[in-house]
């Protein structure tokens, strides 16, 4: 008996000739090559991809914006980090983008932040009270021992940098109502309830939020839509090599396991 | 220190417990030094000793080693963290990306290294309670009704688990056979034998008393697990790589069942 691979979303018919090749392929019931492929944008076929519908205007033009400010995470950006290392020593061009998937996962700045964002939204929803509630929790460790810090919000900062702001302006002004417009009204308020200031994870969860995007979406979402930028700054480092690279030579200090827990606690850092 | 304080200490500071490298000279590798110290050592003993901080005897390096060769090294590429290195030899990909990949995909949730972690944490909860049987029972039957399933138990495929009677014969050789944990997995599948649940310790559970014999946390027992899996995956790769490319296992159209949206007129 055959075994098949069940799915909604993608469906092929065969050549008459070939079984193993697709004559036509549609996506959620479209032809995608050939009625998407001449209409569509990349940010409308992405929307159909992850919610089964082409999206109004609006919405496409919001998760294009998305894309634009996602596309480049910037150069000092851990998940581009990755990617350079990979390419300083010339590893497969792959290797690099691996690399900048795996350190882009995380809970800080990464995609497991905006998926737990995503969900905060849903649970905690536009009550103040509700979210300070949260976040006393998690700074005494009652739930959430995962988290180091409220998601979405960054702990290295005590308000939301200029781009984050030109961000959330730009998006809440594509989607006015939705939770984008409410933390564009309510950011100050929710910077003193997590004690740091708004991310780009927050904001760009928002978003993905607004457009109906669960969790695990946003999260896919939000992994790959980084690559742009950790692939154009590899291929640049490629080309420069190793010696212009830093190497953090005199930063190390290799301690005694003793003195170095003590300067940990020195330094206030967890152990 | 304020945040803004230790990101300029940091952005010039690494300070570290666990090793460097002097150039030239020798290796720092925690406490030890890696050519004098740990010059007749296996490579799981250093492996140990860089998760945990803690120098375990040879023989412990040697079990774990057992562990892995017996519960992780399964050269079948329909395994699905195999299949992955299968998939990239059939396309030619290299092979470090196609042990990179599998060795994510190997941290799973219904098999691989997280449940190792679950196991441990499940198996410690429980030896916590001190419970008597009723008591266990009931804590058991809680567990299965909110999550649908006990960690370290049952298995998907099949629910028999053949690593389990090999696996006993090496802790029976190590006398560690009848410790603490590995009692309270017998124990925990006798009860849950008794009331009629056919759910039965995997390996896993064995693997998650074992290592909280051997004193480790959840998190480094996950740590010692995670390359566990790369005997199995790299023959999986070569068996694709010597067969014409693009023959693993190839899909035709009709293996799609589809079952989504009719199809429909792109109207705008």
């Amino acid at each position: 008996m055959t075994e098949t691979i069940t799915t909604r979303l993608w469906h092929e018919e065969a050549e008459e000739d070939n079984p193993f090749v697709a004559r036509r392929c549609r996506l959620a019931g479209y032809d995608v090559y050939g009625a998407l492929l001449p209409r569509v944008g990349w940010a409308e076929f992405l929307y159909l991809l992850f919610r089964e519908e082409l999206p109004e205007p609006a919405a496409a033009r919001l998760l294009e914006a998305v894309a634009v400010a996602l596309a480049h995470p910037g150069i000092r950006d851990p998940s581009v980090r990755a990617a350079m290392n990979a390419a300083v020593g010339r590893s497969h061009r792959a290797a690099a983008l691996m690399a900048a998937l795996a350190v882009g996962a995380g809970r800080l700045g990464g995609a497991a932040e905006v998926a737990r964002a995503v969900a905060l939204f849903g649970e905690l929803g536009r009550d103040l009270d509700a979210w300070r509630d949260r976040a006393r929790r998690l700074d005494e460790g009652e739930d959430e021992s995962d988290w180091e810090h409220l998601p979405g919000f960054d702990p290295r900062t005590e308000r939301a940098s200029t781009p984050v702001c030109q961000a959330l302006e730009t998006f809440a002004k594509l989607r006015p109502g939705g939770w984008l417009g409410w933390l564009w009204a309510a950011r100050l308020d929710l910077e003193a309830v997590a004690g740091c200031g708004l991310a780009l994870s927050g904001v760009v969860a928002a978003a993905f939020a607004d457009l109906g995007f669960p969790p695990e979406a946003a999260e896919m979402l939000y992994l790959f839509l980084r690559l742009p930028g950790a692939a154009a700054q590899a291929l640049e480092q490629e080309r420069l090599g190793w010696r212009r690279y830093p190497f953090f030579a005199e930063a190390l200090e290799h301690l005694p396991a003793a003195d170095y827990r003590a300067l940990l606690q020195r330094l206030g850092e967890r152990l | 220190m304020n945040p803004r304080e230790r990101l300029a200490y940091f952005a010039r500071h690494w300070p570290t417990d666990k090793g460097v490298w002097i150039p030239g000279r020798a290796v720092r590798y925690r406490e030890r030094s890696l050519f004098d110290d740990f010059g007749d050592r296996s490579w799981m003993a250093l492996l140990i000793y860089g998760v945990t901080g803690r120098e375990v005897p040879e023989a412990t390096a040697r079990l774990l080693e057992r562990v892995w060769l017996l519960c992780a090294s399964y050269p079948d590429p329909r395994l699905w963290n195999n299949r992955v290195a299968a998939l990239a030899g059939t396309v030619r990909a290299p092979a470090s990306l196609a042990v990179a990949a599998a060795t994510a995909v190997s941290d799973a949730e219904v098999y691989g290294a997280r449940p190792v972690h679950r196991g441990m944490q499940f198996l410690a909860e429980v030896a916590d309670r001190r419970a008597d049987d009723r008591a266990l029972l009931a804590f058991l039957r809680d567990r299965l009704r909110r999550e649908r399933a006990l960690p370290g138990f049952g298995r998907p495929v099949i629910s028999e688990d053949e690593r389990i009677p090999v696996f006993l014969a090496e802790l029976d050789r190590a006398g560690l056979e009848e410790t603490d944990h590995q009692r309270l997995v017998v124990r925990i599948r006798r009860l849950l034998a008794d009331c009629g649940l056919r759910l039965k310790p995997n390996i896993v559970a064995h693997v998650a008393a074992l290592f909280l014999d051997l004193g480790f946390t959840p998190q480094e027992g996950y740590c010692l697990v995670l390359l566990a899996f790369s005997a199995g995956i790299l023959p999986c790769y070569l068996d694709a790589l010597e067969k014409e490319e693009g023959m693993f296992l190839p899909l035709s159209c009709d293996c799609i069942r589809y079952v989504g949206k009719p199809p429909r007129e792109w109207s705008r």
